[in-house]
């Protein structure tokens, strides 16, 4: 009696959640989007370009070619990295600290919040072309502000001098994500029951005991997961970089993106697949790990 | 002397939230501002309401950097790609999320996993290829979808868990199919998080730069956001044309923002509140 009703049910399930219901996106985001990240493991290790129809096994040509110090690929992974651990590292912290700030005692506190996190909605090409005016060093409004109220030493060629056109690029990457992350926090902190922080107060906590012990600890699961979505944004930059500097000056803001398009560019497939291969390899690793702490996380609630 | 501290971290606090505001407002403001301004106006990009405001400026943009072209190419592709994803996701999500089987827990990974992996745009072109897909508006748009399928799999499939399934059987035994049951019952169901990923999307698709950047080369075909910078390659010394430009890009993204903010937060906080 019991088989056959878990048989009926079973039939039923096949009936009302049929497989068919799957293909659609199976075969879209699998043709599109994984096949092709998997066939780049393939290519690179083949020496496809754009001046000849054949394409020849080479090994680990590609490969060696990156990694060898004569190359300048090296230096473009480098700066990938430095650019996510720097904008990770200032985007997590100033958020936080907004947060923290704007949680209580705000007027118009929603307004704020609105203002705040609308850059996040933007087009990095559009951001990048208005800060191209910004930070123009004759014209731009920032440097003109500073001359105005008496900071004119601190107007610089922001994204011309070598030294800092690079942390330019980064400075205009945090104005457009700060406040989203800030948003994120802010819903963190909203859903820390107040008895926390009753309790605490009758232990006689004070604001850093309360943040340390309290708050930090409770926020933690966002924090984690803002700074992997960070991580994953950093890695895979190419338009703000492309359109704030494409590069320059030189090649000193140079990121593996903007590389592999200008290599895709030339007809250096093979090169330009390579590097995308391994930013796909790193980050299906990071996701993979993403998804198994999740998948942990669900099984423990 | 504890209400006199209380003040003045109450001031100190507000004065620092409307200094952020003002700082993330500015931008736009110029940008406003200077689509306003002459030529020589807009030489210098300053916080100045223009004398006479130069309407002229958008005609002239929408003239000569094509933008209604543009504008249909860009709705075009978002329509039709968000129209495709929210479609296909929404299935997919339902039978993943309503049948755990094995193997359907492996196919829900393999699509979620997708939020984190890179476009691999270079090996991708020879698929792209393989399917005559290479310069077309169809193609782009089907690449847009499949982009955004994982997220927007990720957001439905949480969702689901929360209708009962007590309602499928009562469906089916009222003698509903697979299909009316999903599209009559349980879609309207959906409705807060479809509205989520349908805004989502289409201003991920009406953003995107780089995917026309590689695959669309001939300029009938390019959405805005190419147009744009087709246009300030060439008006670089027109700040008040490029600006105009700037806006008339940006607008719907803003349109859509405040209509939908309530839903825009919601989605893309989703992920990192919830793990």
């Amino acid at each position: 009696m019991k088989v056959q009703a878990s048989g009926k049910r079973k039939s039923m399930k096949a009936k009302i959640y049929p497989a068919y219901f799957l293909l659609g996106a199976v075969i879209l985001y699998f043709a599109l989007y994984l096949v092709p990240g998997i066939l780049g493991i393939y290519f690179s290790f083949t020496n496809w370009n754009a001046y000849s129809s054949k394409m020849h096994f080479v090994g680990f040509q590609n490969f060696v070619k990156i990694f060898s110090i004569g190359e300048n690929y090296l230096f473009y992974i480098k700066n990938t990295l430095l650019f996510t651990a720097v904008t990770t590292a200032v985007k997590t912290v100033l958020g936080l600290v907004f947060a923290l700030m704007l949680n209580t005692g705000i007027a118009a506190k929603s307004v704020h919040r609105s203002v705040l996190f609308s850059p996040v909605i933007l087009s990095f090409l559009i951001t990048g072309i208005v800060f191209r005016s910004i930070l123009n060093p004759a014209t731009g409004m920032l440097n003109t502000i500073l001359r105005d109220i008496g900071l004119a030493p601190l107007a610089a060629s922001w994204l011309v001098d070598p030294h800092i056109a690079f942390f330019s690029v980064m400075g205009v990457d945090v104005w457009k994500g700060a406040g989203y992350l800030m948003v994120i926090y802010l819903a963190g902190l909203q859903a820390i029951p107040s008895t926390y922080y009753d309790a605490a107060a009758i232990d006689g906590a004070g604001y850093f005991q309360r943040l340390w012990n309290v708050t930090l600890p409770l926020l933690m699961p966002s924090i984690v997961v803002v700074v992997v979505l960070n991580i994953l944004y950093g890695l895979r930059v190419f338009d703000i970089i492309y359109v704030l500097t494409n590069g320059g000056p030189g090649n000193l803001t140079e990121v593996i993106n903007t590389v592999v398009f200008e290599q895709f560019s030339q007809g250096a497939y093979a090169l330009a697949n390579s590097l995308s291969t391994l930013l796909f390899l790193v980050m299906a690793a990071i996701g993979f790990l993403l998804i198994r702490a999740m998948n942990r996380r669900i099984v423990q609630a | 002397m504890s209400s006199y501290r209380n003040v003045a971290s109450l001031a100190t606090k507000n004065i620092v939230a409307i200094l952020l505001s003002v700082v993330t407002l500015l931008p736009f403001l110029v940008v406003v501002l200077n689509s306003f301004a002459t030529q020589a106006g807009a030489d210098a990009m300053q916080l100045h309401i223009p004398k006479v405001p130069q309407w002229s400026n958008y005609a002239v943009v929408i003239q000569q950097g094509g933008l209604v072209n543009a504008f249909v190419q860009s709705m075009l592709l978002s329509c039709f790609s968000v129209a495709v994803a929210t479609v296909l996701a929404a299935m997919a999500s339902f039978v993943l999320s309503r049948n755990g089987s094995r193997t359907n827990r492996v196919i829900y990974y393999l699509i979620v996993t997708g939020i984190a992996l890179p476009v691999n745009y270079v090996a991708l072109m020879k698929i792209m290829q393989l399917l005559h897909l290479v310069n077309t508006t169809f193609g782009v748009g089907l690449l847009y979808a499949a982009v955004q399928i994982p997220f927007d799999v990720f957001l439905v499939y949480g969702f689901v868990s929360s209708i009962p399934a007590e309602l499928d059987e009562a469906a089916f035994i009222d003698g509903a199919n697979a299909l009316t049951l999903f599209f009559r019952v349980i879609f309207p169901l959906l409705k807060p998080v479809l509205t989520t990923i349908v805004l989502l999307s289409f201003i991920g698709a009406w953003n995107d730069f780089v995917t026309p950047l590689y695959y669309l080369n001939s300029a009938k075909k390019w959405p805005m956001t190419l147009a744009v910078y087709n246009f300030f390659g060439q008006y670089q010394s027109s700040w008040n044309l490029v600006c105009a430009d700037v806006v008339l890009t940006t607008l719907p993204v803003i349109a859509l923002y405040l209509a939908g903010q309530r839903y825009i937060v919601a989605g893309m906080t989703a992920g990192a509140v919830k793990g």
